[in-house]
């Protein structure tokens, strides 16, 4: 058994975590941004840098507990406040994830554009059957998530840290079949989109521009 | 129809360069220096006759709100806290200001953190926006590298620091003092006002919280003048917004045009009209998922701008259109906000904690049908036990949206029981 809920024992905690050296650099940079004693500021970019370690040294980008208590005496706060914040920020892994976390968007403005089909589609590619699961392979984990922010562009399926945009059912699959012969996309939309403009090219913006004019000319 | 020399999102859709040298070549960072000369009190006095409404939803005067912060020190450094974690469902603007026009908002935090006596800036962007933030933390050191911002910013005199801060995926950091709390290293929970901001934010010490898009603009405004700003738009609701239509239109978009547009214009000028026509429309979220919908009848007259959609029991909000065609299970795009709200909910409040989950599990059973009619009046009860009863405006963001689906489409939610009991009343004779 892997994991007991009475004495919460998980067998895939590491006993250990300790920055490496490019997250050490990456601290001192971190620390700069916040005055003196408000160091507690750090905490989201600390456990942002325990998730990137871990995906580079593990292929898994998770936070493991051992590294809360860790980054807990880096920002000298007391352990618990990491946990809080650890378990009440969704973008934070608490057990080990797929290669590539797929976190698909199902809030109104996707679903209205067809989400349903965005998540059957990641479910039958990656051999998944349900939110949270990870492909046998190791290579998919499937998430649903809350409103991404890209609404004009839905259906939205973010890949660890990249977003792909008006997508279907095939352009799912064949998104997830790139993953998995290692040759990403770019992101964005995937039906040549021009960012947020409308399908077929912008409506406005079309003129030439200028700058607007010095203060006083008008 | 607004022109494009009275846009100010010149960049909105990324075809021109982002760097310092494009922008330059759109006007951002010309005469900075001499706009900062103006002092304090002429900015803010500009700001306000501008007319310019907070773009973050709640549509506060920004003059105003900036005109709150303390004239001079008491000690305490002053900050200024831009809130880019975008997060209303239907609301994707703040996005292309920071992967397209990052200088407009660069510039604009000078002036508004001069303006209010900040040396210190904080953005905060969503942690789903990952390149976006990228995006703005290299056009960051490129303004320092130039001198625009840092010791001496545009050799104004004025010293100023600006920083990115990526939150991690909640919804309620985008409630300014949940915002305040989580750039301080906190769970993201709302703060009781008051103290407000402006007395007692970060680090306890005298902030001001403003959205992406009010801070970009000022930029412009200063540049061309409060007269122009507010020759725009309608009265008490002047200027330009970036409006995004989402949903069942033919070509979803993001486009800046004056407030106070028709709903209808914005929809069949700019986003190829309603999927099978007007005709074919069921109902409209005008401001992001938190306003109540409008029904079709309203949506053929209503003009897009805080005011007008006040008037007809919604609101602008973050003028985020959410648009569903006849084809919609209206029932099931509201519970699935009710289930957003359920999530993001803090957890702090009680009514807020409770009601959100009472409110999900209503509407799941409302999406079915299995429900006696007079739970229509109970959803509606309950909606009304969280409006105004939490800390934050999180409460009423879940409230009302079950509010405008009783409002407008009761015979809907009736109609779904009968089914119901229609369907289950055979295997009951059995």
């Amino acid at each position: 058994m892997n994991e007991d809920v009475r004495t919460g024992f998980e067998a895939f905690q590491p006993e250990t975590f300790a920055f490496d050296e490019q997250s050490e650099a990456e601290i001192e940079k971190i620390l700069r941004k916040y005055p003196p004693g408000r160091q507690a500021s750090a905490v989201l970019p600390l456990l942002y840098l325990v998730q990137n370690q871990m995906a580079r040294q593990t292929g898994s980008g998770w936070v493991p507990r051992a590294a809360m208590d860790v980054v807990a005496k880096r920002l000298e706060m007391p352990p618990i406040r990491v946990y809080e914040v650890a378990t009440f920020y969704t973008m934070f892994q608490l057990r080990p994830v797929g290669r590539f976390h797929l976190q698909v968007c199902t809030t109104t403005p996707c679903w209205l554009r067809g989400s349903d089909k965005v998540v059957a589609a990641c479910k039958q590619e990656a051999g998944i059957r349900g939110f949270g699961e990870t492909s046998a392979d190791g290579l998919f984990t499937l998430s649903e998530v809350e409103c991404l922010g890209a609404c004009v562009n839905a259906p939205v399926l973010q890949i660890n840290n990249d977003l792909y945009e008006d997508l279907d059912a095939e352009r799912t699959i064949a998104l997830l079949q790139a993953f998995r012969r290692g040759e990403p996309p770019p992101p964005g939309s995937t039906i040549g989109r021009i960012g947020s403009a409308p399908e077929g090219g912008p409506m406005t913006l079309i003129s030439e521009i200028e700058p607007p004019p010095a203060p006083g000319a008008e | 129809m607004l022109s494009d020399k009275d846009r100010i999102f010149t960049n909105l859709y990324g075809l021109h360069d982002w760097r310092l040298k494009g922008a330059r070549a759109r006007g951002d960072w010309d005469g900075t220096a001499a706009i900062l000369a103006r002092g304090r009190d002429a900015i803010i006095a500009e700001v306000k006759a501008s007319g310019l409404r907070g773009r973050g939803g709640a549509g506060f005067p920004t003059g105003v709100k900036w005109s709150f912060m303390p004239k001079t020190s008491d000690g305490r450094p002053h900050y200024l806290v831009v809130n880019a974690d975008e997060s209303e469902p239907g609301t994707c603007k703040d996005r292309d200001i920071l992967r397209h026009d990052p200088h407009k908002l660069i510039e604009g935090c000078l002036i508004a953190s001069f303006a209010m006596g900040a040396h210190v800036a904080y953005i905060y962007v969503r942690g789903e926006f990952y390149n976006e933030a990228q995006r703005l933390e290299a056009a960051i050191a490129e303004a320092y590298e130039a001198g625009l911002i840092g010791r001496n910013a545009c050799g104004s005199g004025w010293d100023f620091d600006l920083y990115v801060h990526r939150g991690a995926g909640a919804y309620i950091c985008g409630e300014e003092t949940g915002l305040l709390e989580s750039l301080e290293g906190k769970k993201g929970m709302p703060r009781l006002k008051p103290p407000f901001p402006a007395a007692v934010g970060l680090y306890g010490c005298p902030t001001t919280v403003n959205n992406v898009e009010s801070i970009a603009v000022v930029p412009t405004i200063l540049r061309r003048g409060a007269a122009w700003f507010s020759s725009l738009g309608r009265p008490n609701n002047t200027g330009t917004k970036i409006f995004c239509i989402s949903g069942h239109v033919n070509k979803p978009c993001n486009v800046e045009e004056e407030l106070g547009i028709p709903l209808r214009e914005l929809i069949e000028r700019y986003a190829g009209g309603v999927r099978g026509g007007w005709d074919n429309l069921l109902a409209v979220i005008p401001g992001g998922s938190s306003v109540p919908l409008i029904p079709r009848e309203i949506c053929d007259t209503v003009l897009m701008d805080f005011d007008s959609l006040r008037e007809v029991k919604s609101g602008l909000g973050t003028a985020a259109v959410i648009v569903m065609d006849k084809s919609t299970d209206l029932i099931r795009a509201i519970a699935r906000l009710s289930r957003f709200y359920k999530h993001e909910s803090c957890g702090q409040c009680t009514p807020c904690r409770e009601g959100t989950g009472w409110l999900m599990r209503m509407m799941d059973r409302f999406v079915v049908g299995d429900a006696e009619v007079e739970e229509i009046d109970a959803l509606e009860d309950v909606s009304r036990l969280i409006e105004g009863h939490t800390i934050c405006a999180l409460g009423d963001a879940a409230a009302w949206p079950v509010q405008g689906l009783v409002r407008h489409f009761r015979p809907l939610l009736e109609e779904r029981i009968a089914q119901y009991k229609r369907a289950a009343m055979p295997r009951a004779a059995e």
